[in-house]
C-alpha cells in the first residue's frame, strides 16, 4: 500500500496538498486580506476601512491602493522608535534564553536515558497551563505585596518592598520564562545527537574540555542554536501581553502600538500596514539565513 | 631494556562487573602489539585506560617510565585511531589533521608544513579541502591515521583500525600501517577481534579472555603453540582430541584418545602426571589425507569424508572417523587439475607428523 502509494505521483501529491492547503486557507488568504487592509484608508462604516476596488463609471473597476498609512509609518518616528525597541528586547531576550537554555539543553542532552526523558517532560509540563495564566501568576509573583516580596520582608533581608511589577525586569523575566521551552528543546534535539567521540577525540588530541567544547560541540550545535533563537525572536519581537502585564507603561513595543492602532484607535488599515512591515522585516531575514544554509549544504 | 609501556595490576570495574582483571604486561618501544578478543573481552577497556579515558580500579600504568594516574587524556603523550575515526564533521582534512597540532600551539607554518607532510605519507594531499563525508571509508580511516600521527606521539592506539573496510582494502592498508610504523618508529597497541588482522600486524599478541591476559607471544608462538584450549580454539582453526596420558617421558608423550582408534605420538615432553587428561590440538593444515593407510602405529584414524568446501588456494574437508568424531582437515590446492581427486563419501585416512599436535593440559 505504501509503495503504491510513493510511487503514484498522484498519491504523493494528495499528502503534499494537505499542508499546503493549510497553509494556504490558514496563513497566505488572511496574510493577503491584512495586505488589502493596509492599502485603504479607514472609514466609518462597517467594516472600517474603505474598499480597494471601486465601481465609479464604466465596466472595469478601478484600483484605489493607498500607500499613505505606509507613508505614515515612515512619518511618524513614534512607529520606528516601537519597532527598534521591540527588537532590541526580542534580542536581550533571545540572548538570555540562549545563555539559560543552552546549559541546561546540554546538560539534558549529557544525562542517563531515564533522566533525559524526565527532564524533557519538566520543560513542556509548563505548556499545560495556559500561557496567559502563567503570566498572571508571575503578577502575583512579583507585585509589592506578593509572594517574594513577603517572603524577603519576612526574612528581614529588605524594609520596603521591591518594585518588580511594571519594570523592565518583569518584562524580561516574563518573555525569557515563557520562551525558554522554544529554545531548550531544538537546542536539546541537536545536542543529543551529537557523538561523544568526538570530544574524546578532543581530549586525546591535546584539547582541554573548555576549547573542545568551543571547537568541536558549538560549531555542530549552530543549527540548533539558529532555530532556537528563531523560534524564540518572532514571537518575541512581536509580543504584547507580557509588556502589557508585567512591563511598565512606558514600555513601546510594536505589539502594543499595532494593538492600540486596532482597537483603540480603529485604524485597520495603519495597523495592517504596520503588521505588514512586520512581517516583512522577520521574514525577510529568515529567507536569507535559509537561502545560506542550503548553499553551504550545497557545498559541503 | 626497560618496557615502554609497563601495565602492572590492572583492574577496571564497572559496578560490579570487572572488565579487566589484574592484567600485568610489559609493551617494549616500537613494537606493533596486538590486543585480541572476543566481544567483552576487556580489550577495548584497556585500550582507553591508556588513552586515558577510563582510570583504573586497581593497579598502575606506566608510559615511558611516567606513572599515568589522574593524567588526563589531553596531557599524555597517546594518540588514539577510533574505530569510528570520530573525524570532526565540520572541518576539511587538513583542519581535522591539524587540529591536534593547534593544540600545541605551534606556529601557523609549522602546521600547514607538518599536516602536508603527514597527508602526504597517507597519500591524502589530493583530498586536503575535502570534508569527512565526501571521503570513501578507506581514505577516512588514513585521515584518523593521519590525525593521530602528525602529533608525533610517543604510543599510538588503534581500536578495531580495519574494522570498516572491505576485505581487498584491509589487505591493502594492513601493510601500509605496518610501513607507516616502520617509517615514523611509533609503539603501536591494536585493539581487534579479528585474528587474521593481529596475525599479519603484530609484533606480539596479547589473547584476552573474560578481562584476563591468557597468553601473550608472536603470532607464529600463538598460532603454533597455544597454551590453553582457548587460545587453540580462538586463533584459527583446532581439532582438540580429549585424552589420557598414557606415557609422559622427557622425549615423547603419548595419548589414549577415545575418538581415536590409535594413539597420539607427540614429539616433546610435557611434565605431567600419566593418567592425566589432556588435550591435542592439531591444525587442520597439519593433517594429512590419504586413501591408503598411513605407515607406523600412532597418529591415524579412518573415516569418511563428509563434506568438501573449495576455497580456491585450499579446500576443506570435514571427515568422519569411525568413532562418530568429525575431524577438519585443509589441504592445499597444488594442482590446477588433479585426476584422483577426493570426493564425497569416499573411505579416507588422516595422519600427522608426531611434532604437529600440541599437548594442552587446560
Amino acid at each position: 500500500m505504501r509503495r503504491l502509494f510513493s510511487r503514484l505521483p498522484l498519491g504523493r501529491n494528495l499528502v503534499l496538498a494537505v499542508p499546503w492547503l493549510w497553509l494556504m486557507l490558514f496563513f497566505l488568504v488572511p496574510f493577503l486580506i491584512v495586505l488589502k487592509i493596509s492599502f485603504a484608508t479607514t472609514q466609518l462604516a462597517q467594516p472600517p476601512y474603505t474598499p480597494l476596488l471601486e465601481w465609479t463609471e464604466g465596466v472595469f473597476p478601478r484600483l484605489v491602493l493607498h500607500t499613505a498609512n505606509y507613508l505614515g509609518l515612515l512619518a511618524d518616528s513614534l512607529y520606528a522608535a516601537a519597532l527598534f525597541s521591540s527588537l532590541k528586547v526580542a534580542a536581550v531576550s533571545t540572548l538570555l534564553c540562549l545563555l539559560l537554555g543552552y546549559p541546561m539543553a546540554y546538560g539534558m542532552a549529557r544525562m542517563d536515558r531515564a533522566w533525559r526523558n524526565a527532564l524533557l517532560l519538566l520543560v513542556v509540563l509548563p505548556f499545560w497551563t495556559s500561557f496567559l495564566l502563567r503570566v498572571y501568576a508571575w503578577m502575583g509573583l512579583l507585585r509589592n505585596n506578593g509572594l517574594i516580596n513577603n517572603l524577603l520582608q519576612w526574612l528581614h533581608l529588605i524594609d520596603e518592598p521591591l518594585v518588580m511589577l511594571q519594570t523592565n525586569f518583569a518584562m524580561y523575566l516574563g518573555i525569557v520564562y515563557s520562551y525558554l521551552p522554544f529554545m531548550i528543546l531544538p537546542l536539546y534535539a541537536n545536542l543529543e545527537k551529537h557523538d561523544a567521540t568526538l570530544l574524546e577525540a578532543a581530549a586525546d588530541l591535546g584539547c582541554r574540555p573548555f576549547r573542545a567544547f568551543l571547537s568541536i560541540t558549538l560549531p555542530l550545535s549552530m543549527r540548533g542554536i539558529v532555530a532556537g533563537c528563531m523560534l524564540v525572536f518572532i514571537p518575541a519581537v512581536g509580543e504584547f501581553v507580557i509588556p502589557r502585564l508585567l512591563g511598565g507603561t512606558d514600555s513601546l513595543m510594536i505589539g502594543r502600538v499595532l494593538w492600540d492602532e486596532f482597537f483603540s484607535n480603529r485604524n485597520w488599515p495603519l495597523a495592517s500596514a504596520v503588521a505588514v512591515c512586520l512581517l516583512l522585516i522577520l521574514v525577510l531575514p529568515i529567507l536569507l539565513f535559509q537561502r545560506l544554509q542550503d548553499d553551504t549544504e550545497k557545498h559541503s | 631494556m626497560a618496557p615502554y609501556i609497563r601495565i602492572a595490576g590492572v583492574t577496571k570495574k564497572f559496578g560490579d562487573f570487572v572488565a579487566v582483571n589484574d592484567v600485568t604486561l610489559d609493551i617494549q618501544r616500537g613494537e606493533i602489539f596486538c590486543l585480541l578478543g572476543g566481544s567483552g573481552c576487556g580489550k577495548t577497556t584497556l585500550l582507553r585506560m591508556l588513552a586515558g579515558f577510563e582510570m583504573p580500579t586497581a593497579g598502575r600504568i606506566e608510559i615511558d617510565g611516567a606513572d599515568m594516574a589522574g593524567v588526563p587524556p589531553y596531557e599524555r603523550p597517546v594518540n588514539m585511531m577510533f574505530q569510528s575515526y570520530a573525524l570532526f564533521p565540520h572541518m576539511t582534512v587538513e583542519q581535522n589533521v591539524a587540529f591536534g597540532l593547534r593544540q600545541e600551539g605551534l606556529a601557523r607554518p609549522e602546521i600547514a608544513q607538518r599536516v602536508k607532510a603527514m597527508l602526504d605519507i597517507v597519500k591524502l594531499g589530493d583530498y586536503a579541502r575535502r570534508k569527512p563525508h565526501q571521503l570513501s571509508g578507506g581514505q577516512r580511516q588514513r585521515v584518523a591515521l593521519a590525525r593521530a600521527l602528525v602529533k608525533k606521539p610517543k604510543l599510538l592506539l588503534l581500536d578495531e583500525p580495519l574494522g570498516a573496510l572491505d576485505k581487498k582494502l584491509r589487505e591493502q592498508t594492513q601493510f601500509e600501517l605496518v610501513n607507516i610504523q616502520e617509517q615514523l618508529g611509533v609503539t603501536f597497541v591494536i585493539v581487534t577481534h579479528d585474528q587474521e588482522e593481529a596475525m599479519t600486524l603484530a609484533t606480539r599478541i596479547g589473547v584476552m579472555n573474560q578481562g584476563r591476559i591468557v597468553q601473550v607471544g608472536t603470532p607464529r608462538e600463538i598460532y603454533e603453540y597455544p597454551g590453553t584450549r582457548f587460545v587453540a580454539d580462538f586463533i584459527g582453526n583446532v581439532n582438540l582430541f580429549e585424552g589420557r596420558l598414557l606415557q609422559d617421558e622427557p622425549g615423547h608423550v603419548l595419548i589414549e584418545a577415545p575418538e581415536l582408534e590409535a594413539p597420539i605420538f607427540v614429539g616433546h615432553g610435557i611434565s605431567s602426571a600419566p593418567g592425566a587428561t589432556v588435550w591435542a590440538a592439531i591444525r587442520p593444515e597439519k593433517i594429512h589425507l590419504t586413501r591408503e593407510p598411513p605407515p607406523g602405529a600412532n597418529n591415524r584414524a579412518s573415516g569418511v569424508i563428509k563434506d568438501i568446501a573449495y576455497m580456491g588456494e585450499v579446500s576443506i574437508y570435514l571427515v568422519r572417523l569411525d568413532s562418530g568424531r568429525i575431524v577438519r582437515v585443509s589441504q592445499p590446492n597444488s594442482f590446477r587439475h588433479a585426476d584422483d581427486q577426493l570426493v564425497w563419501d569416499q573411505r579416507v585416512w588422516i595422519s600427522w607428523h608426531e611434532s604437529s599436535a600440541v599437548v594442552l593440559t587446560s
